[in-house]
């Protein structure tokens, strides 16, 4: 009870802070030969009450303190403490919290770490981010406080979604955010230089770090939201397509270009409409993805309490921050005069522009295929839902060329090129092509199109290995990054290809028998948690080559709130993974039982870090 | 001319994608009519369930105390989610907690209640759908609140949290 108090005001104080500081960035803007101190400490003020806010609203639930409203919807005295603690940003209200935490924090360090740039560039962009922190504080206060007062006391809370409680998720929105947040820096920091026109290579040098930083935290967020969807949804992938996760791709593909922009203008002053509008877009469409999350409008795995007003306010800051953004843009900022239409054909310049049009195209398939069913809900009423079909086949015949570019545009020189050793890359393509072709034939799917997927990225594979071993070729960081970018895309493909899948109804006992496979149901084990009862049934799989396996895999029926959920069991190799998941059939003895073999999965994880690595070097390398 | 087309376009563009958004969140409210609320309540006589006994609406029905009038069936699985809020609510004394049991027959709908709790006072049986249809209901699950014979609130589809702690305060 206390600790909500003491949050909910600490709430209010963090806002005033925010107005404070407004007024004193006016005013220092208007004066500016020095950072007012006054700036630094209410910054850090703002921080501090952000952090009491959060920290009361973490010990309300790790007490179970019922007569807080968002404490009885998400949490229950049974659950384990790790996920009484985890539960607190596991909900509407308190993951808000946890966004505005990281913005303030975000922004404090910002005005610690930048020290060679300009005052009146470091006011503004302070400005452009109060504003965004102060729209979250009054959306927080006014639609979703995390503070609520329950009267009379419940004795006991409704629970945390099972689905929930499980330790990737537990990390996974806080990197997420992590993420999503940094590109808020960003956005304000391009609109700040964008005013004072000071989109330079100087500026570029000193904001790359803020893209990396955040474009690395996107991409792990992303990842471990796709491993939790692996293990605990049990559908047995890994990518479904759910509109909330392509919410999370639009901002990565947008900021993963405005890093490549940023490689350019870090050298050269072109490029630079780009990079202001990458800038604006990366942090709009992770509020746009918050917009269409939150109101409920989009049906999806991530079930939010939904409610019109958040949607409402939401979208009426979204779209105030838009036409703020485009009117700064269009009255602001000059394109330089050396256009981008006069680079050479054959330059590094022009290999970034292809890639820029290539992830432009990937970006806007995911963008039309999340939002366009709305649409068409509004226009005719007709309701219809976009699947995995439509995105792979608009995707995959561009990710041949976009492969194809990642390969030879890194090699390429500024300005003006040639490629001098053609023969070495020629017969590296002979080579893919060939070694593809042989592993696609044994299989019964379109040869054509899966051979020619195939090769490329084994070329861009081969290429970038080569690499780690040229002497010549310093770029690691990038090397890196694309390397583990076409062992992802073979892993995906060769995970397509050849998954199998066997799914039939068994009771215990009993034994299912193909050629190749055989499952024997041994016995079914229950057991009593304490949140929860579990149903473990025991299999013995033995395949072709008589490799033995047992596996395990589980039903949980959750005693508060009343949800079955089941584990899947896997067994993961290197080469592949074995899952085996079942589910209850209705009033029957029979178990539907679920057995999926899955090659390569733990290379998609790994090729995901690993990508992730090469931003982490780039980040931690000094400029040469 | 030509330079400034391109900014009120694009400005254009984002103006109807907000006004598409904005119907869109209209759309997705929770749908309440408000036709039957602050109406008083159909005057019926009925079956109950679990008693073997006939009852009718003033019987049921006191003045000057809550009631929450639920429509359900073990045939429907909305009702199996909003059953927990049901029982939590079942707990509060100053509600009082009615089924109306649709379209069922007798023994799913008590294995029903045997699997999941009984938070009913009392049950009357809806065998045709006849009752419901007076009360101005359009299917399962409708959940009606009542004070003074008079329906104060009406929510079609299943209870939610949220509407769960809606309710808690109008019986404050």
């Amino acid at each position: 009870m206390i600790y909500s108090v003491v949050g909910h005001y600490s709430l209010i104080l963090g806002l005033c802070v925010g107005l404070i500081l407004i007024f004193f960035s006016i005013q220092n803007f208007k004066n500016s030969n020095q950072l007012d101190t006054k700036i630094l400490s209410f910054s850090f003020l703002q921080l501090f009450f952000v952090l009491i806010s959060f920290l009361a609203l973490i010990i309300s639930f790790v007490i179970s303190d019922f007569s807080n409203e968002t404490v009885f919807n998400n949490s229950h005295t049974t659950k384990p403490f790790f996920y009484k603690i985890s539960g607190t940003w596991g909900n509407h209200e308190g993951s808000l919290l946890l966004w505005l935490l990281v913005l303030t924090l975000f922004i404090f360090i910002f005005l610690l770490r930048t020290k060679n740039q300009p005052i009146k560039y470091k006011i503004l962009t302070l400005g452009f981010q109060q504003v965004i922190i102060i729209g979250f504080f009054l959306f927080l206060i006014q639609t979703s406080n995390p503070f609520n007062y329950l009267f009379p006391i419940p004795d006991e809370g409704l629970g945390l979604n099972p689905i929930l409680q499980d330790p990737a998720l537990a990390i996974h929105p806080p990197i997420l955010y992590l993420g999503y947040v940094g590109s808020s820096i960003i956005f304000s920091s391009a609109l700040a230089a964008t005013t004072l026109k000071m989109v330079s290579t100087s500026w570029a040098v000193h904001i790359k770090k803020w893209v990396l930083i955040s474009w690395i935290f996107l991409t792990l967020g992303i990842l471990l939201g796709s491993i939790w969807a692996y293990y605990e949804l049990g559908w047995g992938g890994f990518w479904f397509w759910d509109p909330v996760e392509n919410v999370s791709l639009m901002p990565w593909l947008a900021l993963t270009t405005l890093l490549h922009c940023i490689l350019v203008l870090e050298r050269k002053e072109i490029l630079t409409s780009w990079v202001i509008i990458l800038s604006i877009a990366t942090f709009t469409l992770s509020m746009c993805g918050t917009f269409l999350v939150r109101s409920g409008i989009l049906n999806s795995v991530h079930t939010f309490a939904n409610d019109p007003e958040r949607g409402l306010f939401i979208l009426i800051f979204l779209f105030a921050l838009i036409f703020l953004s485009l009117f700064i843009f269009f009255f602001f900022h000059q394109t330089t005069k050396d256009n981008s239409s006069k680079f050479f054909w054959l330059s590094k310049e022009t290999s970034i522009l292809v890639n820029n049009w290539f992830m432009m195209y990937f970006l806007s398939v995911v963008l039309i295929g999340t939002v366009y069913p709305i649409f068409l809900d509004v226009i005719s009423s007709q309701k219809i839902s976009v699947g995995p079909p439509f995105y792979h086949k608009l995707i995959a015949p561009f990710l041949i060329p976009f492969l194809f570019a990642m390969a030879i545009g890194p090699r390429l020189k500024w300005i003006r090129s040639d490629l001098k050793d053609k023969i070495y890359l020629i017969s590296l393509l002979t080579i893919s092509i060939l070694i593809s072709f042989f592993i696609v034939k044994n299989f019964n799917t379109n040869i054509l199109i899966n051979t020619i997927l195939i090769s490329s990225a084994l070329y861009l594979f081969f290429i970038t290995l080569r690499d780690f071993f040229n002497k010549k070729y310093k770029n690691f960081a990038q090397n890196t990054a694309h390397f583990g970018f076409s062992l992802l895309i073979l892993s995906i493909l060769f995970n397509n290809l050849f998954s199998s899948e066997i799914i039939t109804n068994l009771k215990v006992g009993e034994t299912y028998d193909n050629s190749k496979t055989k499952i024997v149901f041994k016995s079914i084990n229950q057991k009593t948690e304490k949140n929860y009862k579990s149903i473990i049934a025991n299999f013995n799989i033995t395949n072709s080559k008589g490799i033995n396996n047992n596996l395990s895999p589980e039903l949980r029926i959750y005693n508060q709130p009343n949800i079955t959920t089941s584990e899947a069991d896997i067994k993961t190799t290197l080469m592949k993974d074995k899952f085996i998941v079942i589910n209850l059939v209705q009033n029957q003895d029979y178990f539907n039982v679920r057995y999926q073999v899955k090659p390569f999965m733990l290379w998609i994880w790994l090729s995901v870090i690993m990508v992730s690595l090469g931003g982490l070097v780039s980040f931690l390398q000094k400029r040469i | 001319m030509k330079k400034k087309l391109i900014p009120y376009s694009i400005i254009l563009i984002f103006l109807i994608i907000f006004a598409v958004f904005y119907r869109s969140l209209k759309d997705t409210n929770i749908y309440t009519p408000e036709t039957k609320i602050n109406n008083d309540i159909p005057i019926f006589s009925a079956d109950l369930l679990l008693l073997n006994e006939n009852s009718n609406s003033t019987k049921i029905f006191e003045l000057d105390k809550f009631y929450l009038l639920n429509i359900w069936a073990s045939w429907c699985v909305p009702c199996r989610d909003e059953h927990p809020i049901l029982m939590s609510l079942s707990k509060n004394n100053k509600l009082t907690i009615i089924g109306m049991n649709y379209k069922d027959n007798k023994k799913n709908a008590q294995s029903f209640l045997d699997k999941l709790g009984n938070p009913y006072e009392k049950i009357i049986v809806d065998k045709n759908g006849t009752i419901s249809i007076e009360w101005g209901a359009f299917g399962v699950p409708e959940t009606f609140i009542i004070y003074n014979n008079k329906i104060i609130k009406k929510y079609i589809g299943p209870l939610n949290n949220e509407l769960l702690i809606e309710i808690r305060k109008i019986i404050k």
